[in-house]
């Protein structure tokens, strides 16, 4: 029992109801949450070292026990998740302050912010599949107003798409709840691991182990059912897409890594067979729709939907170096991907345009700007000493080792790719002649808008000189994924 | 009764995917509710349509049936009550900036 | 053509009340019985829909002065804040607390912290409804 594991999902509950008391005055709303956004960082950090130092933490809320009432368990991994969703909300939050128009900051921009990162954590740390699914509609209803708040043509059409997809795939999950339940008799994730081990119902369970991937592959953007993702990030503002670019993509992988190493483990050659050759189209099949485009962001969504198929390349693996790379996978790609995103704003500030074709020489007016964007590109694409590569190396050795020599020539190639469209924004945006003249250049400042991405390319370059304890962390974590006795016994005490 | 329950559970399914298929805003919306009302149906009846008593105290029955999937249900009802109310008025609002209800009008081009 | 509401406003006026009493009754037998603070917040704010649907909406709001999205956001507090409170005692999240009183007219009488939360559950309904109805309504283009 340690009511701290309920902080990250309280604590921006609580602020963002009382943000909406304030929605008439702009600057004490700002106030709030960045004290907030901090709160959560520090709850995070020290929450992840309670974890690593008494092992798995639960409360049971109510004080009813385990498998009857509802439980948030912290283990590692949620940890590790927790830290990542507050430093990108913090990110993300500031440099919201510098480009939201103040109408957006009135149509309770903030609080449904603050509920979409309770949704997320309160994702990260249940025990509990019904409750997954509420706090996924929790993070999923305020990523609708955020994604609509605004309301031009192009928003109103494509979030629509946007929420009906959601819908229907909320509808699949609560699908797939009814059938574990009636087949298991429980919704309890720890005690779902133990039942699911000790059923020998292989066949019904691989349908509801491929619903639910169907469900958190929707969530997801994995093949086949990315299509929604690259309309739909372009329409809200930058620090809006690069919080749904880092974040909300990553809970579905998240949700899919959970429930493929506790729950569903019962006939691996099949599911994870499936899982791998997903990832491998995903990848492929991303980055070429990376590779056609001419438009900063909608390259950077693109690229989400082929770095997702790294991550989930780990869990078709299934072998604790391949978990391991993945979750480096995962931390790597939400800095760097939310860092992208907010440099995709920050050029649109200055430029008025995402469209590559008419941007060029930026090197030159703005010469931090091009070089840190240069940083978290190249991070992005794999080359030492960053971040990317490190994961990258991890996630193809173990594909190695495995002898699935396949899927490595796969996401080789996409890493080559990956290179190729990430240069192609670098040289189509930053170099040649400027084209702003000297009175649009002093028009924006640019230091306001770098600040809140400086210290996530400082991240990205730090994880890839600290990768040896970095990497040797995300080991402990896999391996307390891939061994889920310990998740069920911390969770039903016996 | 639980074969009757799922194959209403499937004509409701069936006719919600025509409807989310079709070109107007409103079928979709309302195939999205009948989709759900499906789903709901469809966990009330796979956890076991119990004959016990309601499970409250002051009963002192034999049987109770299980409460948790009235309260899971209950739950979803509420979160698509409120997501099919936004829907409604997102569908309301895309109408009238769009000028049209044509799902293929709103379609879009890729580079825009 | 000049519409005649009589009977819908009379009739309203009496029924109106007999709902919103029957809210609160639900209101209270919730917790051990059926009802509690989401269906009573639902008949009260059907009692509400009642009263701008016969008068109008400029009456009715001259009448009910309430701000509803603060009337939502008063409500979480208010069930936060009793699932907070077990925080002082040192148990976890929500856990709920009940004892027996002598009160003077009520006789003996169970209190418990499910009461207020079901308040604010009941302000957070009657909020949603309302503010998710008005403002379709409102919309008169």
């Amino acid at each position: 029992m340690n009511n701290i594991v309920l902080l990250p999902v309280l604590i921006p509950f609580i602020m963002g109801v009382i943000l909406i008391l304030f929605r008439n005055s702009p600057s004490i709303q700002r106030f709030i949450s960045a004290v907030t956004a901090f709160a959560m960082l520090a709850v995070s950090i020290y929450l992840t070292y309670i974890i690593y130092q008494n092992g798995i933490t639960t409360v049971e809320l109510g004080n009813w026990p385990a498998p009857f009432g509802i439980v948030l368990v912290g283990d590692l991994f949620a940890g590790l998740m927790l830290i990542l969703a507050s430093i990108v909300g913090v990110a993300c939050l500031f440099f919201a302050f510098q480009t939201i128009h103040s109408e957006r900051e009135k149509f309770y921009f903030y609080p449904f912010y603050f509920f979409l990162l309770t949704g997320v954590n309160g994702a990260f740390l249940t025990g509990d599949l019904f409750n997954l699914f509420v706090f996924f509609e929790v993070m999923l209803i305020a990523s609708y107003v955020l994604i609509v708040i605004g309301g031009t043509k192009y928003q109103l059409r494509e979030s629509f798409k946007y929420v009906v997809i959601n819908i229907f795939a909320s509808m699949f999950f609560i699908i797939g709840i009814a059938y574990l339940y009636s087949v298991t008799g429980t919704l309890n994730l720890a005690q779902l691991g133990e039942r699911v081990g000790e059923l020998e119902q292989t066949g019904v369970l691989n349908v509801v182990a491929i619903l639910f991937l169907i469900v958190f592959g929707m969530k997801g953007a994995l093949f086949p059912l990315y299509f929604w993702l690259p309309k739909s990030y372009y329409g809200p503002p930058a620090a809006i897409a690069a919080l749904f670019g880092g974040l909300l993509t990553k809970v579905g992988i998240y949700a899919i890594i959970r429930s493929f190493t506790l729950i569903f483990t019962h006939n691996p050659d099949f599911t994870h067979n499936i899982i791998l050759a997903l990832a491998g189209f995903t990848m492929f099949f991303g980055v070429l729709g990376a590779v056609s485009q001419f438009d900063f962001k909608r390259i950077l969504s693109y690229h989400i939907i082929s770095q997702v198929g790294y991550m989930v390349m780990g869990l078709g693996l299934y072998t604790p170096l391949a978990i391991a790379g993945a979750i480096y996978y995962i931390a790597h790609h939400i800095i760097v991907k939310a860092a992208l995103f907010l440099f995709a704003g920050a050029t649109q500030k200055i430029t008025g345009t995402t469209d590559l074709k008419k941007m060029s020489g930026l090197l030159k007016t703005h010469p931090a700007l091009a070089w840190l964007f240069f940083i978290a590109a190249i991070s992005l694409a794999g080359i030492p000493p960053l971040s990317g590569f490190f994961s990258k190396f991890a996630l193809i050795l173990s594909g190695i080792q495995e002898e699935r020599y396949f899927i490595v020539f796969v996401s080789l190639l996409v890493g080559l790719l990956t290179l190729f469209s990430m240069m192609k924004i670098f040289v189509y945006v930053f170099w040649g002649k400027p084209s702003l003249s000297e009175e649009e250049v002093k028009k924006t400042k640019l230091a306001p808008l770098l600040w809140p991405v400086a210290p996530l390319v400082a991240l990205s370059i730090i994880m890839g000189l600290a990768a040896e304890p970095i990497f040797s962390f995300s080991m402990e974590v896999a391996e307390q994924l891939l061994d889920p006795s310990l998740y069920i016994n911390s969770v039903l005490k016996e | 009764m639980e074969i009757l329950m799922i194959i209403t559970v499937g004509v409701l399914v069936s006719v919600a995917t025509y409807m989310i298929l079709t070109k107007s805003l409103l079928r979709v919306v309302l195939g999205i509710m009948l989709l759900s009302h499906g789903a709901h149906l469809l966990l009330l009846t796979l956890s076991g349509l119990g004959e016990g008593a309601p499970p409250l105290l002051g009963e002192q029955a034999e049987a109770y049936s299980d409460p948790l999937p009235q309260a899971l249900i209950l739950t979803a009802i509420v979160i698509s009550f409120g997501v099919t109310a936004f829907l409604l008025v997102l569908a309301y609002r895309t109408y009238k900036e769009h000028k049209t209800d044509d799902l293929d009008e709103l379609r879009g081009s890729a580079d825009e | 053509m000049k519409t005649n509401f009589l009977m819908l406003h009379t009739i309203t006026r009496i029924v109106a009340f007999i709902i919103l009493s029957f809210s609160v009754f639900l209101f209270f037998a919730g917790h051990n019985n059926p009802g509690g603070g989401f269906i009573g917040g639902l008949m009260t704010a059907s009692a509400l829909l009642l009263l701008y649907v016969s008068f109008d909406l400029k009456t009715i709001k001259r009448v009910i002065p309430f701000n509803y999205s603060t009337m939502i956001a008063v409500g979480l507090l208010i069930a936060i804040a009793t699932g907070l409170n077990s925080f002082l005692f040192g148990d976890p999240f929500l856990t709920q607390y009940f004892e027996y009183y002598d009160l003077p007219v009520l006789g003996e009488t169970e209190l418990t912290t499910a009461l207020p939360f079901d308040l604010g559950i009941y302000l957070v309904v009657v909020g949603v409804a309302l503010l998710t109805i008005l403002t379709i309504a409102e919309d008169d283009a």
